[in-house]
């Protein structure tokens, strides 16, 4: 079906930073052993990518593989794309204890971007985001003020933060309400 | 009188003059002013009433140690009671109201009643007003305490705090708490090593007071050094500096509070009023200064009576004096840099007493040399009463008080000497000495508190590690902070010597009573804690009723509890219970400090958890249709689920009960998206689900569904659901709304912790789907003209998809999941879509189901269908004490398993003791509701002369199908009592009586939902 | 607010990212124990003043169990280590010992 809705349908805010929900992307939950030559063959072929190292985000001409934890990799694709690669990872790792379930409607995106980004989300949440502390490709799982979430940041600058999609109205809440014009720390922006 | 200077005020700006009101009265001030300057200058002494005799009281400090001047601040939604003016930045159009006082703050009832009361008011009030006789209490004391107690006002309770508020996450290596010049050294020490530095500083202004004492740093006059220091630290990427940020406690592992005041300056101008800083640093400097105590002597709470260096902070900083004729008494030197001060500017000290026979040192020859009387060896026996002060008289201080000489002035400038910050040291387990030569207790560098891997974490800096001049205090301001950037892994090249200008000090003399041997009458006038009216007399009553531990006598007496925690008063009053009870002050002991230093928002606390954001708030994507649809929202865990869907003019039970007939006789719709949705597989997933679940789960065939009961190691149930087995590999496993992630993380432990080596992988997959139970005899029509709208689907016949089987395939074009699962007893399809087409799919069937009589239903008709059909819910029939057994469900019990959790805690004597409660229906003789969870009496009393009972309502409503009061409740040999009629005694003082009945009330051979 | 090095990801976890597990290396007593082993298992933990291991979860972050060494009286942290073993290893351990000669708890010690 063609009427796939994002949970927010594309809302944006601008203050300090600006917040956008990123509409629908594709990601997989692929879990199983990041070490074996399958996965990382499989994962090449699913995204172009190498298996990232321990809290970094790999990012290909395919796609994207994010490290969860030692046995768990998100993997982000086109969202069309999903249905089949899921299928392809079923077929290329048959045989080898593995778990590749698609959560692409599971989950809300955003986009944080401008020279406040990082003190945005170091309002919400306990991460050491100073420049040097935080870089681009790295891949960090943590809470949101109340919800659990994950970010990373992109050579662009960019903060994306994937949480779930039940949450989605919150975080944007929460992001734009941190992201207020007159709310500047001025510690890194 | 008090009044402003023509000259002086270094931080006021006389070209910008400011408006505000007190009590009403327009007053004027200027840029740079505190509230309490600002007052002082437009002399008003009197600023508040105190909490227990309402006896007028001013201004004692200038600084966040001040326990008089709470005020009231601003109004209606930004009105905050106990403001201390000390630390309110005046504004143009400031408005505050004075506290503790009727009808006004001139002339004020409680006074009077204090007067009469004051037998009761003396140490242990609250202890002795508590006990008999006990009618005493309702009817004479209490509506006096209400009276009497609370400090200031309680904002209007329907008003919303109008500010924002957030918090801040922040790393350093080093964090300096107090921005004074040893702060500020510290700092640059550290920084300069390449450590990663937080400078914060509670007040507007950096340097602390050095300025106001003088002195020369490096060559510099104290300024232009602070200015030179703080331009430096500015200029360096690794430095971040904060004014108006209170290091607010300190606490395990690194963790500190600061306290960001941004707007209460500049109120209303947007973005959030206060900040929270949450730091981790590797190592805290507290460079927080030190206090100068007050003198204990009697009237030493008047209006006028001032702490010497405070009036010289008013002196010079804002250049305004609380009077033209002033009293000096002291015990060190210090105070007489505020005789210099005070005659510089103009105004004259009438008398300087020093209760030193030897007197003060090269201070004291510039004050004679100014030709001011110093006094040596003399004290003052007693300020006269009043709103101010007009009067002192004066005696020796080794004496019983008996007065030589009054001397008429206007205010009294008193030092007692100083002690060292101590709090954020203390917050987190640092330990203090006294020290003998200052008599104050200093923290102890050789016991400071510890973190993660044991070694320190805090550094004193400056006079809050002991040292007052202003060499000792710059030279260990440098070493602390070098000392902290080496513990954080930053060593220092070497430690900067720095040159200072100081004064050699004589010797100061411990006085805690003044005069020395004080008599009854003097001690019952002389204060310690100003807030909570504490006096010397109090203390020494404690110690005489028994109290021997200084945590104890706080208790009793008071002292040191009110909003300042007894930053004034703590040492002064330990010292008069170390007295008390013969022992030495460090035998005595402080009590314990604990955050924040200074009272702190609660809107701070909560940071930007208000409004829509004040919890999460989980929606499902049909959330905005059913808000739309009259949803009458009930929440579960974070979810909101609609309870029933309001038409116009209905009522929650109307429409309640139109949903279950309509579902019962045409077709229902209800969103069970919130449903869990785990994801298991992998080669042992059989077997683990075998010990997750009280029945057999991997007999289970690709394509069916089995109803499943999940119970914790100790036997109770936990959740309940149905499992579909996907493939040879795979399950996936329904958990209850509320279980989700709950069971999810169960499962997670018992892989991760037990059974690591079994090869299965779980994914909590509950949000990808959205879930759509399709209930009523309607049901299979509604899907065909879907599939035939669409010209093709899947076969949802009985033959095709019978009960308990799921499918995959398509209906109304939309990629679904289809269970045939009924927890209602209809014929019920659940049908799972993807999260993003769930609003989509939803919208189809709604128009779809017109002509069907479709209706949305809600969670309580989703209650009320399964109760009629004696379907269990967890949560209700179940409560962390029930277990399967209890519930009838041993059906669901593998016989043949050796193994799952819980079953041997099944095994144990009491649960499988016959006479537990068992589930039963239960039906009113009347029809009527039972009130849910009622107990049902028998015979005989318990041990408390109750009523025995035996059995409980788990579940009960109102049946519109059967149009009377079903329920379903836990008896005592339940199901061996058929037909039995049971007394429930209600709450409202009626007798119901119900059937002990069958728990499946409707449809009992299941003949609805296998069609 | 404590901080736990999580040992699966690396992160410095202050306890808000963390969920309390309660007690580290409990024996499992199923089916066929005796009403001691097992009301045991069920109910009977440690409570010391100082040396404690202590099971944690990264809930907010990479969802792994691990175990932590600490000194409840200092909560000075010894190490922290992977939940897949069922007791302390050797250079855990030999941290404590470092730390606290003598130390014992439940059957291990220094």
């Amino acid at each position: 079906m063609s009427d796939a809705v994002s949970a927010l349908n594309g809302a944006e805010f601008n203050g300090l930073a600006k917040v956008v929900e990123t509409g629908l992307g594709g990601m997989i939950t692929l879990r199983g052993d990041l070490a074996s030559d399958r996965i990382k063959a499989a994962v090449k072929a699913a995204t172009g990518t190498e298996v990232p190292a321990t809290r970094r985000i790999a990012i290909g001409a395919a796609g994207a593989a994010a490290w969860m934890s030692p046995d768990e990799l998100l993997l982000m694709v086109e969202y069309d794309r999903v249905g089949a690669v899921v299928a392809k990872l079923g077929e290329d790792l048959a045989g080898a204890h593995h778990m590749a379930v698609n959560v692409s409607d599971a989950r809300a995106c955003f986009a944080v971007s401008g020279p406040a980004a990082r003190e945005v989300i170091a309002k919400v949440a306990p991460v050491d985001l100073a420049p040097g502390q935080f870089e681009a490709g790295d891949f960090r799982r943590t809470r949101f003020a109340q919800v659990a979430g994950a970010f990373w940041l992109d050579e662009a600058g960019v903060f994306h933060i994937v949480c779930f999609r039940s949450v989605a109205a919150y975080m944007f809440n929460l992001l734009s309400t941190a992201a207020h014009p007159h709310a500047k720390v001025g510690v890194y922006a | 009188m008090s009044t402003r200077l023509a000259r002086q005020g270094r931080l006021i700006d006389r070209s910008k003059q400011i408006e505000f009101s007190f009590n009403g009265r327009k007053l004027k001030g200027f840029a740079g002013d505190t509230l309490a300057s600002a007052l002082l200058a437009n002399d008003q002494m009197l600023v508040g009433r105190s909490f227990k005799y309402h006896r007028p009281r001013g201004l004692v400090a200038a600084g966040s140690e001040e326990p008089n001047a709470l005020v009231g601040l601003g109004v209606g939604d930004r009105f905050e009671p106990n403001q201390r003016a000390t630390t309110t930045e005046l504004f143009s159009g400031l408005i505050a109201q004075s506290q503790n006082h009727w009808p006004s703050l001139e002339f004020d009832v409680g006074e009077i009643n204090s007067k009469l009361f004051s037998r009761f008011l003396t140490a242990g009030f609250y202890y002795k007003m508590f006990i008999h006789p006990r009618p005493f209490w309702k009817h004479i004391y209490e509506p006096f305490i209400r009276q009497s107690a609370g400090l200031g006002k309680a904002p209007d309770k329907a008003l919303k705090d109008a500010d924002n508020y957030e918090h801040f996450y922040f790393y350093c290596d080093v964090l300096v708490i107090g921005g004074g010049v040893a702060g500020l050294q510290a700092a640059k020490t550290a920084a300069e090593a390449g450590a990663k530095v937080l400078v914060l500083e509670e007040k507007s202004y950096w340097g602390g007071r050095t300025p106001v004492d003088g002195g020369r740093i490096d060559g510099l006059e104290a300024e232009a050094w602070i200015a030179r220091t703080v331009a430096e630290l500015d200029a360096m990427d690794n430095v971040t500096l904060r004014q108006r940020t209170m290091g607010a406690g300190v606490y395990d592992h690194g963790y500190i509070l600061g306290y960001e005041r941004l707007t209460d300056h500049v109120p209303g101008q947007g973005g959030p009023r206060h900040r929270l800083w949450r730091i981790r640093a590797r190592q805290t400097i507290t460079a927080t200064g030190a206090i100068e105590r007050p003198l204990s002597f009697a009237g030493n709470d008047v209006p006028g009576v001032m702490l010497a260096a405070a009036m010289r902070d008013y002196l010079v900083n804002w250049g305004v004096t609380p009077g033209k004729k002033i009293l000096v008494a002291t015990n060190n030197d210090d105070a007489y840099r505020t005789a210099i001060a005070l005659h510089e500017a103009g105004v004259e000290v009438v008398r300087l007493l020093d209760t030193r026979e030897t007197g003060g040192g090269a201070l004291a020859e510039t004050v004679r040399g100014l030709g001011i009387r110093v006094e040596c060896g003399r004290a003052i026996a007693k300020v006269k009463d009043g709103k101010r002060v007009t009067r002192v008289a004066i005696c020796a201080q080794n004496g019983e008080g008996g007065a030589r000489e009054e001397i008429e002035c206007d205010a009294v400038a008193m030092s007692g000497g100083w002690s060292p910050v101590v709090h954020l040291w203390s917050h987190c387990g640092g330990k203090l000495i006294w020290d003998e030569a200052q008599a104050h207790f200093r923290p102890d560098p050789e016991r400071a508190p510890t973190g993660h891997d044991g070694k320190a974490f805090v550094v004193t800096a400056g006079s809050a590690s002991g040292p007052l001049g202003l060499q000792a205090v710059m030279a260990d301001g440098a070493a602390a902070g070098a000392r902290a950037a080496e513990a954080a892994g930053r060593p220092a090249q070497g430690v900067a010597v720095i040159e200072t200008t100081e004064v050699d000090e004589a010797q100061m003399e411990p006085v805690w009573l003044m005069p020395a041997k004080a008599d009854i009458g003097l001690r019952m006038k002389t204060w310690l804690d100003y807030q909570n009216d504490v006096k010397v007399s109090d203390v020494q009553l404690a110690a005489r009723e028994g109290y021997e531990s200084v945590e104890h006598t706080k208790r009793y007496t008071t002292l040191g509890m009110a909003t300042d925690q007894g930053k004034l008063s703590n040492i002064n009053g330990l010292a008069i219970l170390a007295d008390a009870l013969g022992a030495d002050i460090p035998q005595v002991g402080t009590t314990t400090f604990r955050p924040p230093y200074h009272p702190i928002s609660m809107g701070v606390i909560g940071g930007e958890a208000r409004g829509e954001i004040f919890q999460p708030l989980r929606k499902t994507p049909m959330y905005d249709w059913h808000d739309a649809n009259g949803a009458h929202w009930e929440p579960v865990g974070h979810w909101r689920r609609p309870y029933a869907y309001l038409r116009a003019g209905e009522t929650v039970d109307d429409a309640v009960n139109r949903e279950v007939k309509n579902t019962r006789d045409n077709l229902g719709l209800l969103d069970a998206s919130t449903l869990g949705k785990l994801i298991v597989k992998g080669p042992d997933a059989g077997r683990f689900l075998d010990m997750l679940y009280t029945n057999m789960m991997s007999t289970l065939k690709v394509g069916k569904c089995r109803y499943g009961l999940m119970c914790s190691e100790n036997g109770f149930l936990s959740d309940d659901g149905v499992v579909a087995r996907l493939d040879e590999e795979t399950f996936l496993c329904h958990t209850t709304t509320g279980g989700a992630n709950r069971i999810h993380a169960h499962m997670e432990e018992w892989l991760q912790t037990e059974w690591w080596d079994w090869k299965v992988y779980v994914t909590n997959a509950t949000e990808q789907l959205a879930q759509v139970a399709v209930v009523g005899p309607n049901a299979r029509k509604v899907l065909e003209k879907l599939n035939a709208q669409a010209g093709g689907g899947m076969d949802l016949s009985k033959e095709a998809l019978a009960f308990m089987e799921w499918k995959d395939g398509e209906i109304g074009g939309f990629q679904a999941r289809v269970y045939r699962i009924s927890f209602s007893g209809e014929l019920s399809y659940e049908i799972a879509v993807s999260a993003s087409e769930g609003q989509a799919f939803w919208s189809l069937l709604i128009e779809a189901g017109k002509e069907f009589g479709v209706m949305p239903y809600g969670t309580e008709c989703l209650h009320i269908l399964r109760a009629e059909k004696g379907f269990i819910m967890i949560g209700d029939e179940t409560d962390g004490t029930v277990i399967p057994q209890d519930l009838g469900l041993h059906w669901a019990i593998s016989k043949k398993k050796e193994d799952f959790l819980g079953k041997r805690a099944q095994e144990r004597s009491h649960m499988a003791d016959p006479d537990r409660w068992q589930l039963v229906g239960l039906e009113t003789v009347d029809g009527s509701v039972l009130p849910d969870g009622a107990y049902a009496v028998g015979n005989g009393v318990n041990g408390n002369g109750q009523k025995n009972t035996i059995g409980r309502v788990t579940s009960t409503y109102y049946s519109a199908t059967l149009d009377r009061g079903i329920a379903m409740g836990l008896v005592k040999h339940g199901p061996k009592r058929m037909g039995e009629i049971l007394d429930f005694p209600g709450l409202d003082g009626k007798l119901y009586q119900a059937r002990i009945v069958d728990p499946v009330f409707f449809d009992k051979d299941g003949e609805k939902q296998n069609v | 607010m404590l901080i736990l090095e999580c040992p699966y990801c690396g992160v410095h976890a202050e306890e808000t990212e963390l969920q309390a597990g309660g007690e580290a290396h409990l024996k499992r007593f199923g089916p066929g124990s005796s009403d001691e082993a097992f009301h045991d298992y069920l109910f009977l933990r440690e409570n010391p003043r100082g040396v404690h291991l202590e099971r944690w979860r990264h809930v907010n972050g990479c969802g792994k169990w691990f175990h932590a060494a600490r000194c409840t009286q200092t909560l000075e942290v010894f190490g922290t280590y992977r939940a897949q073993t069922s007791a302390p290893p050797q250079d855990i351990r030999d941290k404590i010992t470092a730390k606290r000669p003598g130390w014992t708890w439940r059957e291990f010690e220094g």
